[in-house]
């Protein structure tokens, strides 16, 4: 690429996103503040008396100025250290590290299957346009998108793990520091359950925008060239329609780590969607924080890459950077 | 001889209607021959000439014919060897290279790509070898640094000769050009067909040439086939349908060509061409003919050897409507001693911080026509923007009756707003979709304040005015031509009552018959109003006929100005000898400069 416009572009991209991550740490750490109890109540108790809340609160640095607690928790923060479970009193790396790599697994898992998945299905029901094979596929897929990710989820329960066949577990078992990779047999429906939910909005935007590149003068003319079929798919059609189909997989990828709570609830799986629930029961702000900040961080990445592939693949974009 | 294009009984239908788009066409193209195939927008002009490569567009399916490029009939052959065939046998030059170049691929390789399609020469060298030459042919650099550019670094003409290079590439027999220099500017358009016509002539290819214009195939067809509501209603060597039109539509057309001679008047016809499906049984041209007869109605006519090889599809071929008896100019009368209505003084623009118009200062008297001339990019529109406040970047002074206005138009007075009223380019886009219209053309008395029931009267008289009926107050700009939609922009204009009418382009998206009925309008207005105009072009020979002054702009500048009869008869300047140089012209009943003269 050796582009210096291109560098500069995703320098000040980045320094955008770090803005971004700034303002969600002020608005999280507003938010964790305005929550109605206490923490030191919330993890003493409501025996505990006023005297041994106060010291926790206390120990705990509640009783500092909220400036001074969020420029502490920020510089923390940035140094690597996201601080100490008020809960479970460990390091919030130690305490929820691996339930945060589970997670990740399984986003990565669901985009690396949806992706390439919706965009053959995509592109085939643009070339069939108007087909059995596309009229089928466009209801199956508005079918799908019209259901909520835990009824997906416990269609296939039914199907594949209770009453009709019992060939994959329901539920997954996975022991602190043992990674979800050894378990790939209890992997297949929580990403099934994502897959699914994804799939009809990626095919359907690669099918529209496709078809719109396909009613193109270039098409066109690559047909009048003699082009064959296959290359003006993937030569002159594919090219010209991702741009719009990268930003709606940035959105999928980043609606993932939102469907993830819910299908991690669904098949007990061991991850952020689990640790965030119970830690918003126990008012444990240093976690709740944490994983905001995880969830924002990735909603940027996901976007900058989305909008650096556009860029990528729009050469009337990409030369416009000097 | 044997003919390199032989298209026989051809009838393209629509798919879901079966009403006919084009049918009964038979034509012929030999070797080295140009076939210039002219009709207006909705002819099916390129309709036919896709068919040629043997494409369709969706929707659109060949009930019957045969198109032979030499023994091959392309319609006929398996989806395999039609691939084959395009692009190798005969190949397209598509009208719009903006959009008919992949955005995402550099242009070496969209060249490079044609000529592995067809496996030419055998080997990545021979082929590389080839687009250098190719590119030699069309006029454009073939420089590692160059073929690696993508389409939007290159300039219109620029784009145009890659579509050339491409269709060049495989050496066809025979190559089919969609209106390809539409949108290109005179001086690139004239380049560009004179590279067509050595192509052709020195590979001895077989060339149709689909164009709305007149002019353009004037000085390259050897023949010349009119099409009118979806068949070929004249046919015939170019000189020969030039000087003795055989069918009245020919006839119309060619009085409604522009003429840089000044020497007659255009002569417009309004109406529009009916469309698929609402075509009558007998010849679709008799609802517009003034020679129609009951005849006419009953069956279209067959084809008749009007003399040996001219073929008309009409009852009287020949006859001459009297619409078509071009009047004489009337030497403009107007006098430049008067008070200027508007003037302009030092005038200079920029765009986006960027000058692109230095220093303009002219005096716009009181029923004068001043035209602007220019290619595109010579900050013409900027300026006349700027004079009606639609663009807000400029110093120096534009003043109305010797007061200065105000850059914007939001800060100029209701009165100043209303005596200078611009006529924008597209009347597609100039109407709100959205409402009637009355509604549009009534705005300018709603900010004048003239009560409701006053306006609906003045709106039925601009409406009428403009050769519209009251009736069309009612309706929806998208239930309206294109011509229509321009009367009724030219309506609402003067509904202002305006002193001055700035007129932007105003007949370039539009058919040349509608053009010259628009001119035609416009020049009545402002005879019988006495209008002051300032009509901005790129087509000087449309407003010859109208000009008292002619500006010519370069680069931002005013280059050359003076009596429109000099500057065409006297050019001073290079740039203006060359505009006017490079202007196709038509010089009809005594044709010249013919390629077979």
């Amino acid at each position: 690429m050796g582009n210096i416009g291109v560098w500069k572009f995703i320098g000040r991209r980045l320094l955008l996103g770090l803005a971004t991550l700034l303002v969600v740490s002020i608005v999280v750490f507003a938010a964790t503040q305005l929550l109605p109890s206490d923490p030191a109540r919330a993890i003493l108790g409501r025996d505990a008396t006023e005297q041994s809340v106060n010291a926790l609160r206390e120990e705990l640095g509640l009783d500092r100025p909220a400036v001074e607690q969020y420029w502490d928790w920020l510089t923390r923060l940035v140094s690597g250290d996201p601080g100490e479970s008020f809960n479970a009193r460990l390091p919030i790396m130690d305490y929820i590290g691996d339930r945060v790599l589970n997670s990740l697994f399984l986003l990565v898992l669901a985009s690396v299957i949806s992706i390439p998945l919706s965009l053959l299905i995509g592109a085939y029901s643009a070339r069939k346009r108007d087909t059995a094979f596309d009229h089928v596929s466009s209801n199956v897929m508005l079918a799908l998108a019209s259901l909520p990710e835990f009824v997906i989820g416990m269609f296939l329960v039914v199907l594949f793990s209770t009453i009709v066949w019992q060939v994959l577990p329901a539920v997954t078992v996975i022991a602190s520091g043992e990674g979800p990779w050894n378990h790939l047999d209890q992997m297949i429906l929580p990403t099934a359950v994502l897959v699914l939910g994804a799939v009809p909005y990626i095919a359907r935007t690669a099918r529209a925008s496709i078809i719109e590149v396909n009613e193109s003068d270039y098409v066109e003319m690559a047909r009048l060239k003699g082009a064959p079929e296959e290359v003006v798919l993937w030569r002159h059609a594919v090219p010209n329609a991702l741009g719009p189909v990268f930003q709606v997989i940035a959105l999928n990828v980043a609606y993932f780590a939102g469907g993830v709570i819910v299908v991690e609830f669904l098949f007990n799986y061991p991850g952020i969607g689990g640790a965030l629930a119970a830690s918003v029961r126990v008012r444990d702000i240093p976690v709740i924080q944490f994983l905001v900040m995880v969830l924002a961080a990735l909603y940027v990445t996901v976007n900058l890459a989305a909008d650096l592939a556009t860029v990528l693949v729009t050469p009337r974009l990409r030369t416009r950077l000097k | 001889m044997t003919q390199a294009v032989r298209i026989e009984g051809l009838r393209l239908e629509a798919v879901a209607s079966g009403h006919d788009i084009v049918d009964e066409v038979e034509l012929t193209i030999a070797p080295g021959e140009v076939l210039g195939l002219v009709g207006e927008s909705g002819s099916g002009k390129t309709t036919v000439g896709l068919a040629v490569l043997g494409h369709t567009r969706r929707g659109v399916r060949v009930a019957s014919g045969r198109v032979f490029i030499g023994d091959t009939d392309m319609l006929a052959l398996p989806e395999r060897e039609l691939r084959e065939a395009r692009g190798k046998l005969v190949s397209y030059v598509p009208q719009d290279p903006s959009t008919a170049l992949n955005p995402a691929m550099r242009i070496g390789r969209q060249v490079v790509e044609v000529l592995e399609f067809h496996d030419f020469g055998g080997s990545d060298e021979a082929r590389r070898a080839r687009t250098a030459e190719v590119m030699h042919e069309v006029l454009l650099p073939s420089t590692p640094d160059f073929l690696r550019r993508y389409p939007h670094q290159l300039s219109g003409g620029q784009q145009q000769r890659v579509g050339l290079a491409m269709a060049f590439a495989n050496r066809p027999k025979v190559i089919v050009l969609d209106e390809p220099t539409t949108g290109l500017d005179v001086s690139t358009q004239a380049h560009v067909l004179a590279t067509v016509r050595n192509l052709t002539a020195s590979h001895g290819v077989a060339a149709l040439y689909v164009t709305h214009d007149l002019a353009v195939v004037a000085n390259l067809a050897h023949r010349i086939a009119v099409m009118y509501a979806g068949r070929v209603v004249e046919l015939g060597p170019t000189a020969g349908v030039f000087d003795d039109p055989g069918h009245p539509y020919a006839r119309y057309l060619m009085a409604a060509a522009p003429d840089l001679g000044g020497e007659r008047e255009m002569v417009g016809l309004p109406g529009r061409a009916p469309s698929p499906g609402k075509r009558p049984v007998g010849c679709a041209f008799a609802l517009r003919c003034e020679l129609a007869t009951e005849e006419c109605h009953v069956a279209f006519p067959p084809p008749i050897e009007m003399r040996p090889g001219r073929m008309v599809r009409c009852v009287r071929p020949g006859a001459v409507p009297d619409r078509t008896k071009a009047p004489p100019v009337v030497a403009s009368s107007s006098t430049v001693s008067e008070k200027p209505v508007l003037s302009l003084r030092d005038v200079t623009v920029s765009y986006a911080e960027k000058q692109v118009v230095h220093d303009i200062n002219f005096d716009l008297s009181p029923g004068e026509c001043l035209v602007l001339v220019g290619e595109s990019g010579s900050g013409k529109t900027t300026l006349s923007r700027s004079i009606g406040g639609l663009h807000h970047e400029w110093v120096g002074t534009i003043s109305l009756d010797g007061k200065a206005l105000a850059h914007s138009s939001r800060d100029r007075s209701v009165d100043e707003r209303l005596r200078v009223q611009y006529i924008f380019q597209n009347p597609y886009s100039s109407l709100n979709p959205r409402r009637p219209i009355g509604a549009s053309v009534a705005r300018p008395l709603m900010i004048a304040g003239v009560d409701e029931k006053e306006a609906d009267r003045r709106v039925g008289e601009m409406l009428e005015r403009v050769s519209l009926t009251a009736a069309h107050a009612r309706r929806y700009p998208d239930q309206l031509s294109g011509g229509e939609r321009q009367r009724a922009a030219i309506a609402r204009g003067l509904a202002a009552d305006p002193e001055v009418l700035v007129c932007d382009e105003v007949t370039s998206a539009l058919d040349v018959l509608v053009q010259a009925s628009i001119v035609e309008l416009l020049a009545a207005l402002r005879r019988d109003l006495g209008l002051s105009m300032l009509f901005v072009t790129h087509n000087l020979p449309l407003v010859r006929s109208m000009a008292d002054r002619i500006a010519v702009m370069m680069e931002g500048r005013i280059c050359e100005f003076g009596p429109a009869h000099d500057i065409i008869e006297r050019p001073q300047q290079e740039y203006t000898r060359r505009l006017i140089a490079d202007t196709p012209k038509i010089t009809v009943n005594g044709h010249k400069d013919h390629p077979d003269a």
